[in-house]
């Protein structure tokens, strides 16, 4: 690691903020976890503000202070101290900073201030609002180490700082059953990823001898081939979890028993996208191993499917966008398989953009309905709460990609041009995918929105809310417009930012692909206008057994209770008096019985203590003698 | 002066030693248990003059010098303690009574 | 063998054994003192005139002494007596008796294994001798055993303290 110049002004300017990014929100978190819930909920909030605030700023200052510095191109090391020195192992607490992880942190840190100053609204008469906050907080560090870390151990103990943290918020009412049940089954399924990624992880150490990801994607290639393949697959089965991908899937709907700005922060913007991150990171070991990335795209696409499919016949506003989270990211794995780092990174930026926005207004809808969320309950609040709507509108056409005016447009057109060189299925499954996505979002939308009144609305969202969805609906427009195809205007600022990192954009395609992609979500909002108008009687939820299947995820969650959850239950109910615990009780009896044996000696008569010192005397001189 | 034996005089020692652990074990009299110590110490410094005499070395007496001291700093405590006990109502001087550290 | 040596012993012996299993405490005290004396006639023929003489003095003439004020003192009588007698019987006998035959039976057979050489005939160590290594060598000891003797006092005096008075 060479030592940095301090000469230079900026590059020392962000080694120095680049910690701080991190320490603001850690700092913050301990503060709230120390006072123990004492702090008025004032205090809490303006605390968790200002943190936030500097942590965003400082963000942001080093992003611009890198981006005109001499390093520009290249990664900015800072080496805090080193972990740990085993032989020729060695693991550092460090930084690093390139032009990847500069767009993830700036993700990060601004909509994740974003989306805690709406919670400061959002929580602000709950009664253990410093414990929500002191997760919050913390996972915001946590998500930042992961990002920013230049080590594979380090990124892995931000892997586990989110994950806990997730586990911590969705589990945050822990009062009710269900939210505990959902926050266990969040942990478990997460559990089995981290136990890949760790396998994974360890694997590559002991392949190339360090989890420096420098040094990994420096000396990686030069691995066994079927080493690399194994630990590449490993890595994809921990990123999967995370990012609740089918098979791992199961976790994410419960997920949204939290708070809802725990959802938007954690299941759609952050953490559920920390895998797409960590593959995109390594991709220069990950291109070589064509059956890891095929896998990849075959997991993204069956998600894709599943998740829309799901999403159709879905009643609670919060698991419509919990699936719809679900199959973005597919789109974002399919990417990723098909070798299109920018797309997939893209799509990252902009899905953290309107989901953000789509589970804030969902919250707003919560709040002021009496925290009511079957959407068929709904309906009409469209003139009950006007900005709201259009924040919700704004966030479903960017969903459904609405060609032009939407940021999710262009991100979704660039995966599916990339879909199409790899296979043409993998580009009509995700075109119809896309089809799905925007019937599903605008049947929300139409219920929700149009037709009589089923429940009272009342109260206004405050400035604190607002003013992050007004931010965010803007990002949701505009976002999408710092990178277009060719065909619509030549404009590549965000594949441009990111190309020394992540090899040139791959040649354009035709127009045709365009015009197809732009088609299909219009039609698809005409579909959901044509089944769910506002009619003069009160649409209901469509049943039959097949939809009933559907909205269980496709019968997933039976499946894994047959095969995993209902034979774990059988042997721990036949092992429930534990037979090793037998063992352990034994020495506990022989411990007690001897101590009783041997207290009994102590009788407190002075001649017995005399005898025992006589025969004490006789056995040491037998001995002796 | 005669050829003294110092082997008969440790068997003396040895006896007498003995004599005195009997004399604690069995009686329950605190009067007759402190007696019985005294007679141990006196088989202990029997002991060491024994030896002085082999050695033909003052060390000997030192230590029996030393072992009275140790008696009767130890005879006065404990001729207390049976006074205290007598005063306190427990007149029959029985060891066995003092029980109440019992585990 | 020194037969004058043997016959102290012996008479020692006899008179611990009587004391130790009186049921009169002032009866008791009496043989002690005879098996003092005796043990100090043994000091004499080892050799050590200064130990005889210390034996005499402080042992017989003081700490016995000490433990006949005492029996003065708590005033034990008839009944006393009698509830001794009780005390004595049978089986309370067997297990220290044990005990002490074996300890004797190792002791001797420890100190006999290797038979000490008959000492040689020397002079008399004397009080001369005993004072310079008491106050040469083993000048600590002595300071040590004063600390001990003035704990004794002050624990004494402590303990004695309210015997007689109010409570």
């Amino acid at each position: 690691m060479t030592p940095i110049p301090a000469i230079v002004w900026g590059v020392s300017l962000v080694a120095t903020l680049l910690p701080l990014v991190i320490a603001c929100p850690l700092f913050v978190s301990i503060i709230l976890m120390l006072t123990g819930g004492k702090l008025p909920a004032r205090a809490t909030t303006l605390l968790v503000g200002a943190g936030m605030g500097l942590c965003a700023l400082f963000a942001v200052i080093s992003a611009y202070s890198f981006l005109t510095g001499p390093d520009s191109l290249g990664a900015l090391h800072v080496v805090l101290w080193n972990w740990m020195q085993v032989g020729n192992f060695t693991a550092q607490i460090a930084l690093s900073l390139d032009r990847l992880s500069l767009v993830m942190m700036l993700v990060v840190s601004c909509v994740g201030f974003l989306i805690l100053v709406y919670a400061c609204a959002y929580m602000y008469d709950d009664p253990d609002i410093a414990r929500f906050f002191a997760y919050m907080t913390l996972f915001v560090a946590s998500m930042l180490l992961l990002v920013l870390a230049s080590d594979l151990l380090a990124v892995f103990v931000g892997w586990e700082g989110v994950g806990l943290c997730s586990y911590l918020l969705i589990g945050f009412w822990y009062g009710e059953q269900a939210n505990a049940v959902a926050a266990r089954k969040a942990f478990v399924v997460t559990r089995v990823g981290d136990a890949l990624f760790l396998l994974g992880m360890l694997l590559m150490a002991t392949a190339v001898g360090s989890l420096d990801i420098p040094t990994l994607l420096a000396v990686g290639p030069h691995a066994p081939s079927t080493t690399l393949t194994l630990g590449m697959f490993l890595l994809l089965g921990g990123a999967m979890a995370k990012s609740a991908q089918v098979p791992l899937q199961t976790w994410l709907p419960d997920a949204m028993a939290g708070p809802t700005p725990v959802s938007a922060l954690i299941h759609a913007a952050t953490m559920v996208t920390a895998g797409v991150y960590l593959l995109a990171r390594l991709h220069g070991l990950f291109v070589l191993t064509p059956a890891a990335m095929l896998a990849c795209a075959v997991v993204g696409f069956v998600t894709i499917l599943l998740a829309a499919g799901s999403a159709l016949v879905q009643t609670d506003i919060k698991r419509i966008l919990a699936y719809s989270t679900m199959s973005q990211l597919g789109y974002m794995y399919l990417a990723l398989g098909c070798g299109a780092w920018h797309a997939a990174m893209f799509h990252l930026v902009t899905h953290a953009f309107f989901k953000a926005l789509l589970f804030m207004a969902a919250g707003s809808i919560i709040l002021r309905v009496h925290h009511e969320q079957d959407i068929f309950k709904m309906g009409g609040l469209r003139k009950d709460m006007p900005w709201v709507f259009t924040a919700f509108l704004i966030g479903s056409a960017a969903l459904a990609g609405l060609p032009l005016i939407t940021a999710g447009y262009f991100s979704k057109e660039l995966i599916l041009g990339s879909a199409y060189e790899v296979s043409p299925i993998f580009w009509a499954g995700a075109l119809f995918g896309a089809f799905l996505t925007s019937i599903y979002i605008f049947r929300c939308v139409f219920i929700v929105f149009w037709g009589g009144h089923r429940t009272h609305a009342h109260g206004r969202s405050g400035m604190a809310m607002a003013l992050p969805m007004a931010i965010l609906s803007v990002l949701a427009i505009a976002g999408g417009w710092m990178e277009m195809p060719d065909a619509i205007a030549n404009v590549h600022i965000f594949s441009n930012l990111l190309s020394p990192v992540l090899g040139a954009l791959p040649q354009e395609h035709g127009t045709s692909l365009l015009i197809v992609g732009s088609l299909v979500p219009i039609a698809g909002v005409t579909i959901a206008w044509t089944l769910w108008r506002p009619r003069d009687v009160a649409p209901t939820p469509a049943e039959s057994p097949a939809i009933a299947t559907l909205r269980a995820d496709w019968g997933f969650d039976t499946l894994y209770d047959r095969i995993f959850v209902r034979p774990f239950m059988v042997l721990a109910h036949l092992n429930r008096r534990d037979f090793i615990d037998r063992f352990y009780d034994l020495i506990a009896a022989l411990t007690q019985g001897s101590g009783q044996a041997i207290a009994r000696l102590q009788s407190g008569q002075v001649r017995r203590y005399a005898g025992w010192i006589a025969a004490g005397t006789v056995a040491a001189l037998c001995l002796a003698v | 002066m005669n050829a003294a034996d110092p082997n008969g005089a440790l068997i003396v020692a040895v006896i007498l030693f003995s004599l005195g652990a009997l004399g604690v074990l069995v009686r329950r009299n605190l009067l007759f248990m402190l007696m019985s110590t005294e007679v141990m110490l006196n088989a202990a410094c029997l002991a060491f003059i024994a030896a002085g005499n082999r050695w033909h070395l003052a060390d000997g007496q030192v230590m029996f010098i030393m072992i009275v001291a140790f008696a009767a700093a130890e005879s006065a405590v404990g001729l207390a303690i049976i006074l205290r006990m007598h005063a306190a109502g427990r007149a029959t001087l029985d060891a066995d009574t003092g029980n109440r550290l019992g585990g | 063998m020194n037969i004058v040596l043997e016959l102290y012993g012996l008479i020692a012996i006899g008179a611990t054994a009587l004391a130790i299993t009186r049921t009169i405490p002032v009866h008791g005290l009496l043989y002690l003192v005879v098996s003092l004396l005796a043990l100090a006639c043994m000091f004499d023929e080892l050799g050590a005139p200064f130990a005889a003489m210390l034996e005499i003095i402080v042992y017989a003439g003081a700490i016995i002494v000490l433990f006949v004020f005492v029996v003065m003192m708590i005033n034990l009588g008839q009944p006393d007596q009698l509830r001794e007698k009780g005390w004595f019987a049978g089986g309370a006998w067997i297990g220290p008796g044990v005990i002490a035959a074996l300890l004797m039976g190792l002791l001797v057979y420890g100190t006999q294994r290797s038979t000490m050489a008959v000492g040689t005939a020397g002079t008399p160590i004397g009080p001369q001798q005993v004072g310079l290594t008491l106050y040469g060598p083993y000048i600590l000891t002595v300071e040590l055993s004063s600390f001990l003797l003035l704990a004794g006092l002050v624990s004494a005096y402590h303990i004695g303290r309210r015997i007689g008075g109010k409570s």
